[in-house]
């Protein structure tokens, strides 16, 4: 049976919030309404208004409350309802949640998610479409992923929960409709994936442009390029160990995002290549990424995020090198 | 809900800026009609209907126990910042003029009951059993917080100013949700921070919050007239503790230099909230008599005359007119504190000398619950690259 991302993400917090009592949901609309994308629908009313908590219109409040019922010994899953919006949560999250485990030498634990819909492509106004990742993953103390899969989405959210470290966790938010099948069988939740096996290239992705890399690896058969994809799934810490193994095969990377590409994930994953891979690249690592500029007007989104096109012409570039 | 204080305004109140705080050119020297006391700066016990009844217990005994208690942390506080002087701390954050407020809070908390501090309330660590050589390491450089703030029921320092509202506001909601709030296992929450936080958005929000979740938080705000350079009028424009009323909470002006009446106040105002009918502002009245940190200096901003002015109020001084004029107590009962607060020193500056320093594997120490294979790998290469100059000294 095939599910949305969104209904598989719905699954797997009940699921989580049936097997352990005190698992709570909380966040902006995440009650009545069931969330603005419905994530969470209907999980108020079986759960009830003390699990699942319409907070008032407070990022901080939501995360910074999240800390302190996670010192009591519960375990919050908080939403942030749009990337755009994190920002008054950062001081909590950087300060506390990613710092009390260290500062206390482990003795109290921060069990707390924070689900961020994230990326562009459904024609949002500002705010709503912006790719923060790479701020998280700087921020150590953190665990950070992003799921591209309804499969992913549905294990990779309960693992996240049953986590005992801070985990922000990015939902590709215009693939929340995309169908697929959930698997019987996860791998770890700090595990990079190979999608597709290749030998021309590696197409290096996560989040959103997942879809966009195996489009592009389909379409690359007409060209007679066989590219290998993986997701990365965990963006801190990074799972790097079939990119090299891909790229030792292939000896070319093209690392693909939606984020602004300097100082990001993909520049880290381009630096990591380079010292781990060095003898067996036979071009640079290239990247294709949104640009050094705030997220534009919806209308120009189609030029800002990278397409099946970039990709491949990307991949033309790093062949031809 | 028993609410012993009028703390709605009345329809007529005058608008606009309250009564002056500033008198002659000396700051906070007029706390304004509504401030609870008990003993007066001159050591005179007087009648507060009000309260009275929340410490009729407090026997001779018990006010001496207050008082060393008091003279205990001032004399811990002096010793570390004599030790910062000597180099032996990176820094020092005095709380004297503040021992009242702080110990008249502390002893109003049970075992139950949960703390969040700021990063100044070393005579709350005191009353929830954490130890003043626990406290040295943050400001010797050898740890973040060396106690356990789950056994102590005494939450890490925070240190960026205001955070702590939110993640104690969290904290009390978990007691509700608990079930921990009314009947016999009844908890609650105290949340400490100072006059400067009430401009953060945190303890706005962790107002809102606790009004909305009825959290059973005390919010106990020690102002002490000053956030480092910045005196009360660039932080409001209204007393502090009539705050609460946009939130919908009562909120109380005590004198916090005066220990009973802080003890008082916080025990009921805890008691409100164990039986449901939190959250609670305290806004404890007080004055820091010396810098805000040891690396500050309070004559670039503040009249020498002010410190002068409230040294009359001194917190542990009335108490001692007090226990001597009104009950009777000798000198044995005072040179015997005096030589317990020496003792104390004496083995704070022991413990100080001797704190071992921390090795290199210590920055990598439990930054995550769960393992991190990378973090690992650096961890590794950086004590193998130690470890090889180690090797190539002998």
């Amino acid at each position: 049976m095939t599910v949305t991302m969104a209904k598989a993400l719905n699954d797997g917090l009940r699921a989580a919030m049936e097997g352990d009592p005190k698992v709570v949901v909380m966040g902006e609309d995440v009650g009545r309404l069931g969330g603005v994308f419905r994530v969470t629908d209907g999980l108020q009313k079986d759960f009830g208004e003390q699990r699942v908590l319409d907070t008032p219109l407070s990022e901080s409040g939501i995360v910074g409350a999240a800390v302190g019922l996670a010192l009591r010994g519960y375990r919050p899953v908080c939403e942030i309802q749009f990337d755009g919006f994190v920002f008054p949560a950062v001081d909590q999250i950087s300060s506390q949640l990613a710092k009390l485990h260290y500062r206390s030498q482990g003795r109290v634990r921060m069990p707390v998610v924070v689900r961020i819909p994230f990326g562009g492509g459904i024609g949002a106004v500002e705010h709503h479409s912006e790719s923060p990742e790479s701020l998280f993953a700087h921020m150590p103390g953190l665990k950070v992923v992003a799921c591209a899969s309804p499969s992913d989405a549905h294990w990779m959210l309960r693992q996240a929960i049953a986590s005992d470290d801070p985990v922000i966790f990015f939902e590709p938010k215009r693939r929340y409709w995309e169908k697929g099948v959930v698997d019987d069988d996860p791998p770890p939740l700090h595990t990079a994936r190979v999608l597709r096996r290749g030998t021309t290239a590696v197409l290096a992705c996560y989040g959103p442009m997942v879809r966009t890399c195996l489009d592009a690896a389909a379409a690359a058969e007409a060209d007679g390029h066989d590219l290998e994809v993986i997701d990365l799934r965990t963006l801190s810490p990074l799972h790097l160990d079939p990119v090299f193994d891909a790229v030792r095969r292939t000896g070319r990377l093209v690392m693909v995002a939606e984020a602004p590409s300097s100082v990001s994930v993909a520049a880290e994953v381009a630096a990591r290549v380079q010292e781990e891979c060095f003898h067996s690249l036979e071009s640079p690592v290239l990247r294709v990424t949104g640009f050094d500029t705030p997220y534009p007007p919806s209308r120009c989104e189609d030029d800002y995020l990278p397409d099946l096109d970039r990709v491949l012409d990307a991949v033309d570039r790093a062949v031809a090198w | 809900m028993s609410v012993p204080h009028d703390w709605i305004p009345a329809v007529d109140a005058p608008p606009g800026p309250p009564r002056e705080h500033v008198l002659a050119g000396l700051r906070g020297t007029d706390e304004g009609p509504d401030l609870v006391q008990l003993l007066t700066p001159e050591g005179e016990r007087i009648a507060c209907p009000a309260y009275d009844a929340h410490v009729a217990d407090v026997d001779t005994a018990a006010l001496q126990a207050l008082y060393r208690d008091m003279v205990l942390v001032r004399r811990a506080d002096r010793e570390a910042t004599a030790l910062q002087r000597q180099g032996e701390l990176g820094l020092w954050v005095p709380l004297l003029g503040q021992e009242a407020a702080q110990i008249g809070a502390g002893r109003a908390l049970r075992a139950g009951d949960m703390a969040f501090p700021s990063y100044r309330e070393h005579g709350v660590a005191w009353c929830r059993g954490v130890d003043p050589t626990e406290l040295l390491g943050i400001f010797r450089g050898t740890d973040h917080g060396g106690w356990d703030p789950v056994a102590t029921g005494f939450h890490l320092y925070t240190i960026v100013i205001g955070n702590q509202c939110l993640n104690a506001t969290g904290y009390a909601m978990g007691q509700r949700f608990d079930g921990r709030v009314g009947g016999p296992e009844a908890e609650a929450t105290m949340c400490f921070f100072g006059d400067g936080a009430t401009s953060q958005g945190d303890v706005h929000e962790g107002f809102v919050w606790a009004a909305v979740y009825d959290a059973p938080v005390v919010f106990y705000c020690q102002n002490n007239q000053w956030a480092i350079s910045e005196p009360n009028e660039r932080q409001t424009r209204v007393p502090l503790y009539r705050r609460a009323q946009g939130y919908g909470f009562p909120g109380i002006r005590v004198d916090g230099n005066d220990v009973l009446a802080c003890l008082a106040v916080s025990r009921w105002a805890l008691e409100e909230c164990r039986s449901g009918n939190g959250p609670v502002l305290i806004e404890a009245f007080t004055y820091r008599m010396d810098a805000h940190t040891t690396s500050d200096d309070p004559s670039r901003y503040r009249l020498a005359d002010e410190l002068e002015l409230w040294k009359l109020k001194d917190p542990l001084e009335r108490v001692r007119v007090h226990l001597v004029r009104g009950l009777g107590v000798g000198n044995d009962f005072f040179d015997e504190v005096a030589a317990d607060s020496d003792a104390l020193a004496a083995r704070l500056r022991a413990h100080c000398l001797a704190m071992p320093q921390p090795g290199p594997e210590r920055i990598f120490s439990h930054v995550y619950a769960e393992p991190s294979p990378e973090l690992d790998a650096q961890r590794d290469a950086y004590l193998a690259y130690h470890a090889s100059f180690e090797g190539g000294a002998e």
